[in-house]
């Protein structure tokens, strides 16, 4: 199953994943850094839009795990 | 053999320089040119190119190298300690967490009551005045500068001070000593503010810095690099997406019809225009092989930002305006460590600007020609220096 892994300590806080999509991603009211809210999507379109916040991370900080 | 030197000046308000699309379009998309300032650069021009170098550490940020990228002509003269856009890491990650907080997309959208408050009281001011009205100082100027001072602690009854020297020092025309006057003018203000917030501990973005016990240079280093990069910036973009929407009114129609449809819109319109489109530079720490070309340690390094957001290897119709594209990849914003604090509170206030005016005043239309308009073509942020508009009465 894939799962959406966060690095905090690589993260900027720019927000693109939560852009992308709220119901998996939120920021830390501490840091501004990533909280990931549901680790493995749900269903093909949470899986399309983990792969376009991977893809637009400015931080690289969120990777794709099988 | 020199270099030729960039080309800075536009001829178009969203197409990239035709030298920068030549760059592109070689094999390698990678050449180097003449600056400003003398030295002697490598362009970047494409998409994937700028992202590699962007998230790259063997490129540094440091504003301090002697060899870092300038625009201008005289070497500035000004190095404020520790901004934040000057940061490598290790330095970089501490110093951005501590604030970064402050402009999450959840507490940009918190600030939504208060911007919405803000453009109407604009709106409404501008209604109730002569036509045409200039839109620049109307609407695109006070309100993100209303904003960024609210959230900073700014007072309000500063603020036409931080526009005009804000304004000074982004312009290429500005001397060494013109800079330097109004850098230093700017620097007293703030640090005067700031020690009078440590005495007073404000509830405000600067009042918690300093809460957290951040040195207070350091916290007037910040509001220094917040507060120009909260004006200008956002402003320019609500002048020309303005001026683009009353350009396409189908485009207008739809998104008038589907709120929706704005935030993709805003995507489109930061892409085709790449306001800053000279931030993306960086100076070489190590020798590095881009595009099968070898950046030397030490070697300045300049992302062709407009040409590459126009790439057609990244974008299908890249010179078209497609307000429904929806592309986030674009490098408007910058990528890597550094993209931009303030993304989400520009597209906040974008959205709601335009969502607000084109509501408000359906009949509004330029009252100068698109194509009349004083662009600043020789800005380092680009934008409309004034946006004459007018509309039916009533509003």
């Amino acid at each position: 199953m894939t799962r959406i892994v966060a690095n905090p300590d690589r993260c900027v806080g720019a927000g693109q994943c939560v852009l992308t999509n709220p119901d998996a991603f939120d920021q830390s009211e501490e840091d501004g850094t990533v909280v990931v809210l549901q680790d493995t999507p749900a269903d093909d379109e949470a899986l399309k839009r983990a792969r376009v916040a991977v893809g637009l991370c400015p931080s690289r900080a969120l990777s794709l795990t099988e | 053999m020199t270099a030729p030197a960039l080309q800075t000046t536009r001829r178009c308000p969203y197409a990239p320089l035709e030298q920068h699309t030549r760059i592109r379009d070689t094999d390698s998309g990678i050449s180097q040119v003449t600056l400003p300032s003398g030295q002697v650069a490598w362009a970047l021009s494409r998409l994937e190119h700028i992202r590699a170098m962007l998230t790259d550490p063997r490129f540094s940020s440091d504003r301090r190298n002697p060899n870092f990228p300038q625009f201008t002509r005289e070497r500035r003269a000004f190095l404020p300690r520790r901004s934040l856009i000057h940061l490598d890491p290790p330095e970089h990650g501490p110093a951005r967490k501590a604030v970064v907080g402050e402009f999450t997309v959840r507490r940009m959208a918190g600030l939504r009551p208060r911007i919405q408050e803000i453009v109407d009281e604009h709106i409404d001011a501008m209604l109730a005045g002569p036509r045409p009205a200039d839109l620049v100082q109307a609407l695109s100027l006070p309100v993100p500068s209303l904003v960024i001072c609210e959230q900073l602690g700014v007072p309000y009854h500063d603020h036409d001070f931080f526009q005009t020297r804000s304004k000074a020092l982004l312009s290429r025309a500005l001397t060494a000593e013109g800079r330097k006057q109004a850098l230093a003018e700017l620097r007293d203000y703030l640090g005067d503010l700031i020690a009078k917030k440590a005495a007073e501990s404000t509830d405000d973005l600067l009042g918690r810095q300093l809460a957290e016990g951040n040195d207070p240079e350091d916290v007037v280093s910040l509001a220094f690099t917040l507060l120009l990069a909260g004006h200008e910036t956002t402003a320019n973009m609500i002048s020309l997406g303005v001026v683009t929407l009353l350009e396409s009114p189908e485009d207008l129609a739809a998104l008038r019809e589907d709120s929706a449809r704005t935030l993709p819109a805003i995507e489109e319109l930061l892409r085709v225009y790449t306001i800053a489109e000279f931030a993306n530079s960086r100076v070489a720490v190590e020798d590095v092989e881009i595009g099968g070309v070898t950046i030397r340690a030490g070697d300045p390094v300049v992302a062709l930002s407009n040409a590459a957001n126009h790439d057609p290897s990244a974008f299908g119709e890249a010179d078209e305006i497609k307000l429904d594209r929806g592309a986030r990849n674009h490098v408007a914003f910058g990528f890597g460590i550094h993209q931009c604090l303030g993304q989400n509170l520009a597209r906040m206030e974008l959205q709601i600007v335009f969502d607000t005016l084109f509501r408000r005043i359906p009949t509004l239309r330029l009252a100068t020609p698109a194509d009349k308009l004083p662009y600043k073509d020789d800005a380092l942020i680009y934008g409309i220096h004034e946006v004459p508009v007018t509309w039916e009465e009533p509003a």
